[in-house]
């Protein structure tokens, strides 16, 4: 298995945020975590980057675990993005970017600035401020950002969160190509079902800190008995 | 250590002073205003004091290395802060980059904001006051070695406070230098301290950096000692500080305060 979650839990003074979560990871997949606000996606996130130390459990990579890597080994593997997390709003565009590929080492930055600049369509804004940009623009730049490293493991948290249906539809068309293209593992933390049942082979649902339910779309909707997974998740978050 | 991160660290807070030009002139215009003021106030010392006579250079060279330990302690805090105020923290922690990388960087950054910043005003004062802080000769430099380690130390810090403590600790940060600056003996000789915090202030690298500032100027000797001293009282105050941080970094992992860093 490329990624295992092994009874993983964090808690923060007994309350358990995360609680006993196990799940794995095939490589070239997409997983979509989901559930309500607070059931502990973004905390599972940040302990699967490094932010965060589990109270218990552990990241299994490739039969490793994750704390045995040396830091910047583990983190050029992974990238990571999120609507609530910015680039320095006062760089421009291209800055940010330059500055991101040298941090992760990339080979041949121009070269991969451009490419994958071209396909996110950002060219056009690159030497604005990435602070005045829109939210649709700076969306895009961050995941320019996030994919700059060519990542084997991407953890996108909410990627098209307030977005206008335009500019999501294109940001899942990307994701959707990118993936075909590309080798890559992702997490997908969401609460846009339709989003979900397009780009995940596989869902796990979370409640409380801890996994519900879990299986691809289908066997899920199949199982609850429901017309679609937007339902089959109203069904698990009420229950 | 990976040079090639610590440059493109170093280059994302250049890059940023770079895009605005009110940020420069801010750099330049607290310093310049610090030493105007003082240059002016011992000026007049000078005239109307007996006591003072003769002093305008030792209290101008006081101030623009006060300044210089602020003003490097502010830029270190500063650099960390635009991580936080940007909402960039995320990003940058989970970056390959080692911690011990992003402290690198940012030390070696600040000396550049802080230059920015003191330069200007250092030229000014030898056409305005006939005060050069070059007259103290080789020992300027282990005085302002001595000084930048000192003021980074209290740059990691406040920033390993706002690592434990969230953006709250902010304020701490423009506080921390008022606070030490009485007991640095800047422009007084230790002497004047009461004897319990003579002790106290010895135990500091400013005393030791000023009192031989003083001592350089007023007789033109060079006492080794006291820079030996004051450089490595500094160098112990820099491991304290980088322990601090990585304390505080590897608390805020275990509190998960890294993960929603921001304004």
């Amino acid at each position: 298995m490329f990624i295992e979650i092994k009874k993983l839990s964090k808690s923060y003074n007994g309350y358990f945020a995360v609680d006993n979560i196990n799940f794995n990871m095939e490589r070239d997949k997409t997983i979509g975590l989901l559930g309500p606000n607070g059931c502990g996606k973004t905390t599972t996130i940040g302990m699967m980057l490094g932010l965060v130390t589990p109270t218990s459990g552990a990241i299994v990579l490739e039969n490793k675990n994750i704390n045995t890597f040396k830091r910047d080994e583990i983190l050029k593997r992974f990238n990571f993005a999120s609507p609530y997390v910015e680039l320095p709003k006062k760089l421009t565009v291209i800055q940010n970017l330059e500055i991101y590929g040298r941090l992760y080492g990339v080979d041949d930055l121009k070269t991969r600035i451009n490419d994958i600049a071209s396909d996110l369509d950002i060219k056009n804004f690159f030497n604005r401020k990435t602070g005045e940009l829109s939210s649709g623009q700076k969306n895009r730049v961050s995941l320019a950002k996030s994919l700059i490293n060519k990542p084997e493991i991407l953890l996108l948290d909410e990627p098209t969160a307030s977005l206008d249906p335009d500019i999501g539809d294109f940001v899942r068309n990307y994701i959707q190509e990118y993936k075909k293209k590309n080798k890559i593992t992702i997490l997908l933390a969401s609460h846009n079902m339709s989003e979900v049942e397009r780009l995940c082979d596989s869902v796990i649902m979370m409640k409380n800190g801890k996994i519900i339910d879990n299986g691809t779309c289908v066997e899920l909707i199949k199982k609850h008995g429901r017309n679609n997974l937007e339902e089959t998740f109203l069904k698990l978050a009420r229950s | 250590m990976n040079f090639k991160k610590i440059y493109a660290l170093g280059l994302r807070h250049l890059y940023l002073i770079m895009n605005s030009f009110p940020r420069v002139l801010d750099l330049i215009y607290w310093p310049t205003v610090q030493i105007f003021l003082w240059g002016f106030i011992s000026k007049f010392f000078t005239l109307n004091s007996e006591y003072y006579n003769n002093t305008v250079g030792i209290i101008l060279t006081a101030a623009i290395l006060y300044d210089f330990l602020f003003r490097a302690s502010i830029s270190f805090n500063i650099m960390f802060l635009e991580e936080i105020w940007s909402r960039n923290f995320t990003n940058l922690f989970i970056a390959p980059i080692k911690i011990s990388e992003i402290i690198a960087a940012i030390t070696l950054t600040a000396i550049l904001r802080t230059l920015i910043g003191l330069v200007p005003a250092v030229l000014i004062t030898i056409p305005l006051f006939g005060v050069s802080i070059l007259k103290l000769g080789i020992p300027l430099i282990f005085l302002l070695l001595a000084l930048y380690l000192f003021g980074i130390t209290l740059g990691l810090l406040v920033t390993s406070g706002l690592l434990r403590y969230g953006p709250s600790f902010e304020n701490i940060a423009w506080a921390t230098l008022f606070f030490l600056a009485p007991l640095g003996c800047i422009y007084y000789p230790i002497e004047i301290l009461p004897d319990f915090l003579q002790i106290i202030a010895k135990l500091l690298p400013l005393v030791h950096i000023f009192e031989e500032m003083r001592n350089i100027l007023m007789t033109g000797l060079v006492d080794y000692m006291n820079i030996i001293k004051s450089i490595f009282i500094s160098i112990i105050y820099f491991s304290f500080g980088i322990m601090i941080f990585y304390i505080s970094y590897f608390g805020a992992k275990k509190r998960g305060t890294l993960i929603n860093m921001g304004e």
